[in-house]
């Protein structure tokens, strides 16, 4: 029997990583959909920083980025099974 | 006596990127036509046009005025920031034009350019040698 206040062992999450800071990136090209397309989701939304991990620095540029495509009809602004 | 400094600020030139969306009802040689009508337009207007690309018909993510594809045109050049407003004034005014989007490039804006470039540059030599 367990005590109720005992920790439970749980493995240790891995540490979420902005991957522009990682890879060096400081220009987020909007003429190029298919790279931004991993940081959309399914109907086309753009992907929260909780989830991805990336900073705030570049998590402002990649929006804009996106939203440039959007207007140039190189991503659509709404969609489903994008992937 | 206004201070050098003074006057390069005035005279400051940006560098700019333009991409505009063609209707799909030009044909090619209409299309060749606008293309070259607008880099006239931009030399009249003392731009200088660093890199000029043609993306040919792309189908686009959603319809514009009903139609579902497009011409895309790429023009990266350097002028005076007045200048934007009369070539997009140019541009709503031509119906041949669905979409335009000018972009302010900061210097890490340039350097990506200059490497896109260079990296086409590259494989466009590899597709040569491979025929």
């Amino acid at each position: 029997m367990t005590l109720v206040n005992e920790p439970i062992n749980q493995e240790r999450k891995r540490k979420k990583f902005c991957w522009f800071k990682k890879n060096n990136i400081r220009y987020i090209d909007y003429k190029d959909p298919n790279f931004l397309l991993k940081f959309v989701n399914e109907q086309g939304k753009v992907t929260p920083r909780r989830i991805t991990g990336t900073s705030l620095k570049y998590q402002r540029k990649l929006s804009t980025a996106i939203k440039r495509a959007r207007q140039l009809a190189l991503l659509p602004y709404v969609g489903d099974s994008l992937k | 006596m206004h201070s050098q400094k003074f006057e390069q600020h005035f005279m400051a030139v940006t560098r700019f990127e333009t991409i505009f969306i063609m209707t799909p009802v030009l044909s090619e040689q209409q299309m060749k036509e606008t293309v070259e009508r607008y880099l006239a337009f931009l030399k009249e207007n003392k731009a200088k046009v660093i890199h000029e690309e043609n993306w040919g018909l792309r189908k686009l993510a959603y319809p514009i005025q009903h139609k579902s594809t497009g011409f895309y045109q790429l023009v990266e050049f350097e002028c005076e920031g007045s200048m934007i407003e009369s070539l997009e004034v140019e541009f709503s005014r031509d119906e041949a034009i669905m979409r335009f989007l000018t972009v302010k490039l900061d210097n890490d804006g340039i350097k990506y350019n200059e490497r896109r470039r260079e990296k086409q540059k590259n494989l466009e030599q590899k597709k040569a040698e491979i025929l």
